[in-house]
């Protein structure tokens, strides 16, 4: 068999090759790591807490640093209650956002309407936090509350949520800033699968009379109901992890309450708030669990975000 | 447009109905055209043939001495007996509705009730979606507003010059600022090679195996994974280690949000290089490593930049990880083991506090840091449409 000069020098190469397809597996590697190493270093944080309260950690609603009694209960109904009152207010409302970049907007004027709306996505949670504590709470106690408190309050169905005086801070307020806070997350997502959708079906339903609204709630939505559904998860997400715009408005009590208007605690804002002067290993530990269950819970309701979103994607593809 | 045949036009008694004469244009306009509530009050519509509307009109008892104005753009496509063809399909119909369906092709008539109610119905959801998005950009607008009104009085040169104060007394931002940026340099010098080279493989090598679909998934997860979380990670694995919060702490937390998003953009602009480039290289001999990094890389990097800035942008403005890592110094500090101030823990504690002058400071800072991310956020698309033109 021949063999050429340059024969070591296409060898060196190959070597080459393989060595840099190796770097580039091992930073992808690396991904696979840091998840295991966040989810190893919070469950070994956590396990004083963990083998002290059990599962009663999960159900307990005490929280007491200076009896060292700890329970998750009200920071976990804080978190899925503000992120249900956000989702609340942001589906319809980006479902509306989305509608009109898709479908109505003047063709120059989407992609800046576009850019604004996720500017809004782009200001950093501190600001939210605030402007929320500083501007919005003032006046939503002021002009809001009293109003929920004198309309709904004597209602027996929602009574018991608009109970108490006008603070300000609580439960509702931190929802709603929220609310704000996602209403660009799951609108871009919405717009960017509403925008897949193939224009022959679109133009047929156009072709057969449909309104515009029609076509969006019998043609598109359908079309891309996993997406829309993925896009929402995704802003769940967001809003079961925000900390800053929630630790300035919720109010910090660790206090379970019916009333919406009460001030209350979510887990990150728990963590955000005590976690720096919390002393006693019992105290850190219990925090950090929090955190494991914060991230478990994120966790989840991502993975089915990405899940769903994938499978439309899919679809796309097809 | 549609042969003669099929073409039906719309009418209505009271003649309200407004012609739609743009023709063509787009879906949208064409079934805006539609949209008319003052047709709500007319009681009937007739669907008839063009070529038999211009035969009955002078004497039809429906239509008569009507001018045929309402011809919709939106629905002159339709093709004859559509009401049948679609039973309820697109809209339920009323229940009272009275229909006479298309026998011999002579005349329909429908209540126009129901077309009434769907444009109806059609112009309060646009309405209504136009209202969400003027929702959206209100808060935009009201949030910059409220940052320019409360910010822009607290912005002097004494913010750039001098240290963080005590209560009480005149002061700066000088070393959160320098905080900020250093910590916020060294996460992007951590996490953009790693970043880099995970997206590369997950574009390049992704094909086959298992570790590229797991880590794009885990990938997407941790894009937005919550802060603090990755906070505590970091005070877990390297805080308590060391004993106290340090700057490297903390931008070694901004590193770990640094990665994910520069792997999704990595990943994303090197599948958008097309594949005849590297096919070209790859028929010149070109080992692999050097297609890869000499071409198309190369190809994609202002994308690649633009996950960069943006990466930059988000954690420029992330507080929560922060908080358990660099914390925050009173001081000028350029150390990186010593706890280190930072603008987001300055803004958050000055504007927890009861003083009035350090909340003042903090809307400074508030600005400062919104002014900065907003512009890195538009620079980066300014710049990636500049790439990719069909975006």
């Amino acid at each position: 068999m021949p063999t050429f000069a340059h024969e070591s020098r296409i060898k060196y190469q190959h070597w080459l090759d393989i060595v840099f397809r190796n770097i580039t597996r091992l930073a992808a590697f690396s991904v696979l790591i840091l998840l295991l190493a966040l989810i190893a270093s919070l469950v070994m944080g956590g396990l004083p807490a963990i083998k002290h309260f059990g599962f009663g950690f999960l159900s307990s609603a005490v929280w007491n640093p200076v009896t060292d009694e700890f329970g998750a209960l009200v920071p976990i109904i804080g978190t899925l209650v503000t992120s249900f009152i956000a989702l609340l207010i942001a589906i319809p409302i980006s479902f509306g956002i989305a509608i009109f970049l898709t479908e109505l907007s003047p063709r120059w004027l989407r992609r800046p309407l576009g850019i604004a709306i996720e500017l809004l996505a782009g200001i950093p949670s501190i600001i939210y936090g605030m402007w929320g504590l500083f501007v919005f709470a003032p006046l939503f106690a002021e002009h809001v509350q009293p109003w929920l408190i004198e309309k709904l309050g004597p209602s027996p169905l929602f009574g018991p949520l608009f109970q108490g005086i006008p603070m300000g801070v609580g439960i509702l307020t931190a929802g709603i800033i929220l609310a704000i806070m996602v209403i660009p997350f799951i609108a871009s997502v919405m717009r960017d699968v509403f925008e897949i959708v193939p224009t022959l079906l679109k133009e047929s339903a156009y072709g057969l009379g449909a309104t515009t609204w029609e076509v969006m709630w019998n043609v598109i939505l359908p079309y891309t109901k996993i997406g829309v559904v993925g896009g929402i998860m995704l802003g769940l997400g967001r809003a079961l992890g925000e900390t800053m715009a929630v630790t300035f408005v919720i109010g910090n009590a660790h206090k379970l309450s019916t009333s919406l208007l009460m001030p209350g605690n979510s887990i990150s804002s728990a963590l955000a708030n005590e976690f720096n002067e919390a002393v006693g290993e019992l105290y850190t530990s219990a925090l950090v669990q929090l955190g494991l269950i914060l991230f478990l819970i994120t966790f989840v309701v991502l993975s089915m975000a990405r899940y769903m979103l994938h499978r439309l994607a899919k679809r796309e593809g097809t | 447009m549609q042969g003669k045949r099929d073409a039906i036009w719309l009418f209505h008694p009271q003649g309200v109905g407004r012609a739609c004469t743009k023709g063509r244009q787009s879906t949208t306009q064409q079934a805006a055209c539609g949209i008319d509530t003052k047709a709500a009050e007319a009681t009937t519509i007739t669907l008839q043939t063009r070529s038999e509307q211009r035969r009955n009109a002078p004497d039809s008892p429906v239509s008569g001495g009507l001018p045929p104005d309402v011809a919709s753009a939106a629905l002159s496509g339709l093709p004859r007996g559509w009401p049948l063809a679609t039973p309820s399909a697109l809209h339920p119909s009323p229940s009272g509705a009275q229909r006479i369906w298309p026998n011999d092709g002579q005349q329909t008539l429908i209540m126009l009730t129901l077309y009434a109610r769907r444009r109806l119905i059609n112009a309060l959801s646009l309405g209504v979606s136009t209202l969400a998005m003027l929702f959206g950009l209100f808060w935009l607008g009201w949030i910059l507003w409220t940052l320019l009104a409360n910010g822009l009085q607290g912005l002097n040169l004494n913010l750039f010059t001098q240290m963080t104060p005590p209560p009480g007394s005149e002061g700066g931002l000088l070393n959160a600022i320098a905080g900020s940026l250093m910590m916020t340099f060294i996460a992007t010098l951590i996490g953009t090679p790693i970043g880099i080279l995970a997206g590369t493989y997950l574009a390049e090598f992704g094909q086959r195996g298992w570790l590229a679909p797991v880590t794009r998934f885990i990938n997407d997860v941790l894009l937005s994974a919550p802060s603090i979380v990755i906070g505590l990670f970091v005070y877990e694995i390297y805080v308590i280690k060391i004993g106290h919060f340090s700057g490297w702490a903390g931008a070694f937390a901004l590193s770990i949000i640094v990665i994910p998003v520069v792997i999704r953009t990595t990943e994303n602009m090197l599948r958008l290089v097309p594949n005849t480039l590297r096919e070209a290289a790859a028929a010149l001999g070109t080992p692999q490593w050097k297609i890869i990094n000499f071409v198309t890389l190369r190809a994609a990097r202002a994308g690649i930049l633009t996950g960069i800035l943006l990466a930059v942008a988000r954690i420029s403005g992330e507080t929560a990880p922060l908080l358990f890592t660099s914390l925050n110094n009173q001081f000028w500090s350029s150390d990186l083991n010593q706890p280190m101030a930072n603008l987001p823990v300055v803004i958050f504690q000055f504007a927890m506090s009861p003083y009035a002058d350090w909340q003042s400071l903090a809307w400074a800072g508030a600005l400062l840091i919104t002014v900065s991310v907003l512009t890195l956020n538009i620079l980066a698309r300014v710049l990636f449409r500049q790439t990719v033109p069909s975006h």
